[in-house]
């Protein structure tokens, strides 16, 4: 029998949740060795997957399917392909990342890493999915462990804030259900794939293929998130504690840009190309209003929360632009947005807990005190800003060259020059925001303050090589995205 | 022929239930009622599974129907008496006495909704309708205080208002038809032209009175007036009881009924689909809204099964509008009966070890439960998050699968209420789970449990992930259920 990669990639987390959450007599330190031995078995299992990806093939690799509800047609079936690769591998060694991010949790450690470990083992199911009930599955588990991630282990208005983002993200949930049922009766499939390939024409007989197009678009939006449906955002990240606000903005929010291509556009292309224009506007608002916002902050995690809802405003600017170069983009957007966010919120939560303070009018001059983490988190936030040799500019210059020359959107070249205007503004927060923490007089107060330990050097080298791997060499990943993007070029027949 | 074997299950229970009123006389220590009462419910389930899947029978003269859909229904019925009893088993040290009787009532009540599930014939409906609800009438107000009092005569008398408007409902539906078996109405009435039953509207009136009846055993919205303040006051096994177990023989009934004698021609199912899905929007938008600001957990229970029964009618609703050999919006219904009895009871019973130590059903009192009692915390927190309908957990699939249904024959307005009404009922579901997980403790001392409780727990908890992962089995055997109907 065939090694089930896919399943061990997601059931190793899952499993060392169930182990975590009810081996008796575990001590705080036994819990965290076995966290970060399951999430790095899990890390380099998918990269094993990498190096096995055959690079030739354009379809569907490491397929496990088996019957699991033959009343309804559903089955448990994963597989990957050149789209949800890299955000596999992202996750995967987010979740190794995060462990080693939250070494320093002393509160109630079993249930915390028991949730963190179920958090990710939900997210990789989402992108390994490929029957469309096992996906919302996934999709819904997810919102369990966060509720309690942020309530428990958050701070400010935490409660508020983990409900407020239940309750935002069953809406958009809900909505998906009505658009998943809907796609079930009226093609009698839930294989994602098999539907994509069967074209609309079922649909259409049955119900307005956009009626559903929309149900389910809203799902992924309130994810992604795109604007008007982000308020939830800036609460649940600035809120969360820090490890969660790395998965947060590192995975989980690509759950919703990937649902839009895997979904949203390989199914209803044609639909897809018909409201392209609008989601374009939108993306642009997204960028232009979301940097806009981050100017205004004054809390270092909600100026990176803010940070993040510009930047998702180009992977939705790549996607509806709905060309070749835009959709790989896209999905590097999306990887290189995950590990620079990453790093920006590990390093937002070092700051707040080594000088103690998230203020950006107080902070300041920390640059004295802690050199390396003052290094770092301006190499973070120059590839956020898209500077060469970073992932984020490979990345950002792919959509917006995508975008300007795709044809499908008219007027995309005006929405494209808008979308690059967000850079300027972002160099702007950045920058400032650099220097508020860093630079400047060194304050008395902060006189205790202190650098990175060890293993916190550890993670974020692993950040940094990822960043510039991707930054000087981003064929290592957009040779197999551009395979999984093929596909949906055919659906879209150009 | 009189066929007595097929009513075996039925006679085990009656027989049992007698036995242990007759040996509450003699037993000094009255742990043995539970073991007799238990044993009669496991018997009777064994001959319920050795007649599962031979062919329907009519027995009595066509009184009683024997099929797989009368089968499934006596075997939710004894699971859940099953689970009811064995969590009793503490509880009723809190009576003064009269132990022998609570579990007899118990047993004729779950005797009587067999035989709802079981007749196609008016009058044995009415009657079998008053023996499962006399014996609850009676369970209700066991407990002798005057909330438990209250709960019981509130109860009694609703109930018997209900009843009444049951009957002539039936009596009108008699009237037009001549006829009290259902497969005989149901000729009789599509014998009826159209213009016919326009132009005296008796027989239209008659169903609308017997929904209303049927309303009431439901707990749907408008008759619902009874389900908080009984809830509230009865013992925590009988809420428990009532809230699964009568609800799934309201349905098992109304399904019989509208679906065997009202079912054709389809211009009266679409009416009666209606009233269902319009009564199912109100029930389930009413029932989530007034939850949310309950502090009692029992009342809140109250509400939110009002908002289920809300969930359960979109089934009914699908069942009208669909064609008649269309067996999804039928076993979509029985599965989601199957699925939220084992969560709701699941829940009832972490209530019961719960609230028995702290001798409070307030929800600020489970504050710091998730440290006090860590599992029985997880398994309320599971069935919480079944009764909103996530997955990992049964609701999550009985959803799915009720809807689609639903979404199928046209209903998508009704869904995207339903879906929106799940995100409305997260909110008070966990709130619970919050007061549990992330308030301070009162105190540190641990809230230990029996292990009867712990047994009973153990298997819903553990039902209701069965049935949220791999739900295949079941949902087999409901559509099973839904495709032999004999009437």
């Amino acid at each position: 029998m065939e090694f089930n990669y896919l399943s061990w990639i997601i059931f190793l987390p899952a499993g060392g949740a169930i182990l975590i959450a009810f081996l008796p007599g575990l001590s705080g330190r036994a819990i965290k060795w076995l966290a970060a031995i399951f999430t790095l078995a899990s890390l380099a299992l998918s990269i094993f997957l990498f190096a096995n990806f055959d690079r030739s093939l354009g379809a569907i690799q490491f397929e496990e399917k088996l019957s699991w509800i033959p009343a309804i047609n559903a089955y448990y079936h994963l597989g990957v392909d050149g789209l949800s690769l890299p955000l596999v591998i992202l996750m995967t060694l987010l979740g190794f990342l995060v462990v080693l991010i939250s070494w320093k949790i002393d509160l109630r450690p079993r249930e915390y890493f028991a949730w963190l470990l179920l958090l990710e083992a939900s997210i990789l199911g989402v992108f390994c999915s490929l029957d469309l009930l096992l996906f919302f599955l996934f999709w819904e588990i997810e919102v369990i462990p966060m509720y309690f991630l942020i309530s428990i282990w958050g701070t400010g208005r935490r409660e508020y804030s983990a409900i407020k983002y239940v309750v935002y993200t069953l809406f958009g949930s809900a909505m998906m259900l009505a658009g998943i049922l809907s796609l079930y009766f009226t093609t009698g499939s839930l294989n994602m794939v098999e539907i994509a390939q069967g074209g609309l024409g079922m649909i259409q007989s049955m119900m307005p293929a956009v009626a559903i197009f929309l149900l389910l678009l809203i799902g992924f939006a309130v994810k992604l998130p795109v604007f008007p449906l982000h308020t939830w955002l800036p609460d649940a990240h600035t809120d969360a504690p820090t490890a969660v606000s790395v998965v947060l903005a590192g995975a989980l929010l690509k759950m919703g840009g990937y649902g839009m291509l895997r979904i949203c556009v390989s199914i209803f292309p044609a639909v897809a190309q018909q409201y392209a224009v609008i989601l374009v506007i939108l993306a642009v608002v997204n960028v232009l209003y979301g940097a806009a916002v981050t100017l205004r902050q004054n809390d270092l995690k909600r100026l990176i929360a803010y940070s993040s809802i510009s930047h998702m405003g180009y992977v939705l600017l790549g996607i509806f632009a709905l060309g070749q170069v835009s959709l790989v983009g896209a999905t590097l957007q999306m990887f290189s947005h995950g590990v620079i966010t990453g790093l920006l919120f590990a390093m937002a939560g070092l700051v707040m807990h080594n000088a103690g303070e998230r203020d950006l009018g107080k902070l300041g001059g920390l640059a004295r005190q802690m050199p390396v983490i003052a290094v770092i988190f301006s190499v973070a936030g120059v590839a956020s800003l898209g500077l060469p040799t970073t992932s984020g500019f490979a990345a950002e210059f792919l959509v917006f060259v995508g975008s300007y020359s795709s044809t499908v959107v008219s007027g995309i070249q005006l929405y494209t020059i808008l979308g690059v205007l967000g850079i300027v503004i972002t160099a702007g927060y950045i920058l400032w925001m650099l220097q508020r923490v860093f630079y400047g007089q060194v304050l008395e107060r902060f006189k205790k303050a202190y650098d990175a330990d060890i293993l916190e050097r550890v993670y974020m080298f692993i950040f940094v090589a990822v960043i510039m791997l991707v930054g000087i060499y981003p064929a290592v990943l957009t040779d197999v995205i551009k395979i999984g993007i093929m596909p949906i070029m055919g659906l879209l027949g150009g | 022929m009189l066929n007595l074997e097929l009513l075996l299950p039925e006679l085990t229970l009656a027989t049992s239930a007698i036995a242990v009123i007759l040996l509450d006389l003699f037993l000094q220590r009255k742990g043995g009622l539970v073991v007799v009462s238990i044993a009669g419910v496991v018997v009777a389930a064994g001959f319920t599974i050795a007649m599962w899947g031979g062919s329907s029978q009519a027995i009595f003269n066509n009184m009683l129907a024997v099929d797989n859909f009368a089968l499934f229904f006596k075997l939710l019925f004894l699971s859940i008496a099953f689970l009811v009893i064995l969590a009793s088993a503490d509880y009723v040290t809190k009576f003064s006495g009269f132990q022998g009787e609570y579990y007899a009532l118990v047993l004729l009540s779950a005797l009587g909704m067999m035989l709802m599930a079981t007749t196609a014939e008016l009058i044995s409906i009415y009657v079998a309708l008053e023996l499962a609800s006399i014996s609850l009438y009676a369970l209700a107000g066991f407990l002798k205080d005057p909330k438990s009092t209250e709960a019981s005569l509130k109860y009694l008398l609703l109930g018997a208002v209900a009843s009444a408007v049951l009957l002539f409902g039936m009596a009108l539906v008699f009237g037009f038809t001549g006829k009290t078996q259902l497969g005989e109405i149901a000729h009789a009435i599509q014998a009826l032209s159209l213009s016919g039953v326009l132009a005296s509207p008796g027989l239209i009136l008659g169903m609308v009175l017997i929904v209303a009846g049927f309303g009431f055993k439901i707990a749907a919205i408008p008759f619902h007036m009874w389900v908080p303040d009984v809830y509230e006051g009865a013992p925590t096994p009988i809420t428990a009881y009532l809230s699964v177990a009568s609800k799934a023989a309201g349905f098992a009934v109304i399904l019989r009924v509208f679906y065997s004698a009202f079912g054709l021609p389809s211009w009266l199912s679409l009416d009666w689909g209606l009233i269902f899905a319009v009564l199912s929007a109100i029930g389930m938008t009413l029932g989530n809204i007034i939850a949310i600001p309950q502090t009692n957990i029992k009342r809140m229970l109250g509400y939110s099964s009002i908002a289920q029964a809300g969930y359960l009618m979109v089934g009914l609703a699908t069942v009208g509008f669909s064609p008649v050999a269309d067996i999804l919006g039928r076993s979509g219904l029985l599965f989601f009966l199957a699925s939220y009895a084992l969560t709701n009871l699941g829940a009832f019973i972490a209530i019961i070890a719960i609230s028995g130590k702290l001798d409070s059903d307030l929800i600020s009192d489970y504050s710091g439960m998730g440290r006090r009692a860590p599992l029985l915390a997880l398994a309320l927190t599971l069935c919480l998050i079944s009764l909103i309908g996530m997955p990992p957990a049964a609701g999550f699939m009985a959803k799915f699968y009720i809807f689609s249904g639903a979404v199928k024959h046209g209903l998508l307005w009704l869904v995207v209420v339903a879906v929106i009404n799940s995100v409305i009922s997260a909110y008070y579901y966990l709130r619970v789970v919050k007061v549990m997980w992330l308030g301070e403790p009162a105190s540190k001392t641990r809230v230990s449990s029996s292990g009867a409780v712990r047994l009973a727990l153990s298997i819903s908890c553990l039902g209701v992930l069965l049935l949220g992962i791999i739900p295949g089995y079941i949902m087999k055997l409901a559509e099973l259920a839904a495709k032999m109907f004999i009437f």
